[in-house]
């Protein structure tokens, strides 16, 4: 097996939470220079920037896996991760439709920019991409599943936007592929504030709004090779996984 | 001495599970972040809240919640009635906003006290 340091999550300039310049571009340049082998795309409740990640990655050694951090109605964020950017584009088309469209003023809170390869805008999203959608957690997750993808609870030692913070706990009838732990909490508080969910596999990713941020964590998966079935199989026990 | 069931027939909300109807009301706690009330609420207090997830009721439970209001026409999910039921946890609706439900029993309350 080969170690894979990995940054499950990194927003690009499409999340209007981001600095505008997280271009995919730049984001490829530095994720390459911090030695990352794998990295995921995930802006909220978007897939737009990926397809050009991805392409910005081919021949530099770097993995793109296509992602978003959905938002479910109850407003805890959830990292999908797809094998493929038609499954995320699919998992975007079903989100838009319970998303509301953006209003003028929200633009004052970023301005959600989808570009290419030159790190030109190409397009401004319109809709509200930090507002929540239609999905219930349980729904949201049982869709992701569906469409072939694995769902990862987003920074659950956070006191905002988390599954922990929202619903109390860790629903049980909803079934997470892994849990991420933010870049504040060391593994000595992680193991006291998370020791009932030791079933599932916890990673920790950068969560990463500026370049800067881009692997300040990271999580290493020793795998065959840097494809999304090996990963999978990482969060089912088989591979090993090691932060 | 306020009960729940006093409380569901002044505000006419609608009853979706019957818990402890006669149980002691003692204050009210409001919030959607089922960890802050784990933290913060206080047994014997209704909760007010838009959230429909079944961790509602084991949250209720664990505090000892008299019952909980869900407001703005929102429904329970079918399990969290379900949860509900076994747990016997009153669970009540009003299409009334938080506020105005919050302003409505800051009244009922302050008056008894």
């Amino acid at each position: 097996m080969k170690r894979f340091i990995a940054d499950l999550h990194i927003h690009t300039c499409l999340s209007p939470c981001a600095e505008i310049d997280m271009t995919p571009r730049r984001i490829i340049d530095r994720a390459v220079k911090k030695g990352l082998d794998i990295i995921a795309i995930s802006d909220h409740n978007s897939a737009d920037n990926i397809g050009v990640t991805v392409k910005m990655a081919e021949g530099r050694g770097i993995k793109v896996f296509p992602s978003m951090e959905i938002t479910s109605m109850e407003e805890a964020h959830v990292i999908a991760i797809f094998s493929s950017i038609e499954e995320a584009v699919e998992m975007q088309k079903l989100i838009f439709k319970g998303l509301p469209d953006r209003k003028a003023e929200e633009r004052l809170s970023g301005y959600q920019l989808v570009v290419n390869e030159k790190d030109e805008i190409i397009n401004f999203c319109r809709k509200h991409l930090l507002g929540a959608s239609d999905m219930s957690i349980k729904t949201l997750v049982q869709t992701v599943h569906s469409l072939g993808g694995i769902c990862i609870a987003s920074h659950v030692d956070r006191g905002s936007f988390s599954v922990t913070s929202q619903f109390g706990f860790i629903p049980e009838d909803v079934a997470f592929d892994a849990l991420e732990i933010s870049y504040n909490t060391d593994k000595e508080k992680a193991e006291v504030m998370l020791s009932e969910y030791k079933s599932i596999p916890w990673i920790k990713s950068s969560d990463a709004h500026h370049l800067n941020d881009i692997g300040r964590i990271t999580t290493s998966f020793y795998l065959e090779k840097p494809s999304f079935e090996e990963m999978v199989m990482a969060f089912r026990g088989q591979r090993k996984i090691e932060w | 001495m306020l009960r729940v069931n006093d409380i569901i027939d002044r505000l006419g909300l609608e009853t979706k599970v019957k818990g402890d109807m006669d149980a002691e009301v003692t204050g009210c706690y409001i919030s959607d972040l089922l960890s802050d009330v784990m933290a913060n609420s206080k047994g014997g207090e209704l909760w007010i809240t838009l959230q429909t997830h079944p961790n509602i009721v084991a949250v209720a439970v664990i505090k000892g919640i008299s019952g909980i209001i869900i407001t703005n026409g929102r429904l329970p999910e079918n399990d969290t009635i379900k949860k509900a039921e076994a747990e016997k946890i009153t669970i009540v609706t009003t299409q009334h906003t938080t506020f105005d439900i919050a302003g409505l029993l800051y009244n009922i309350i302050k008056n008894v006290k």
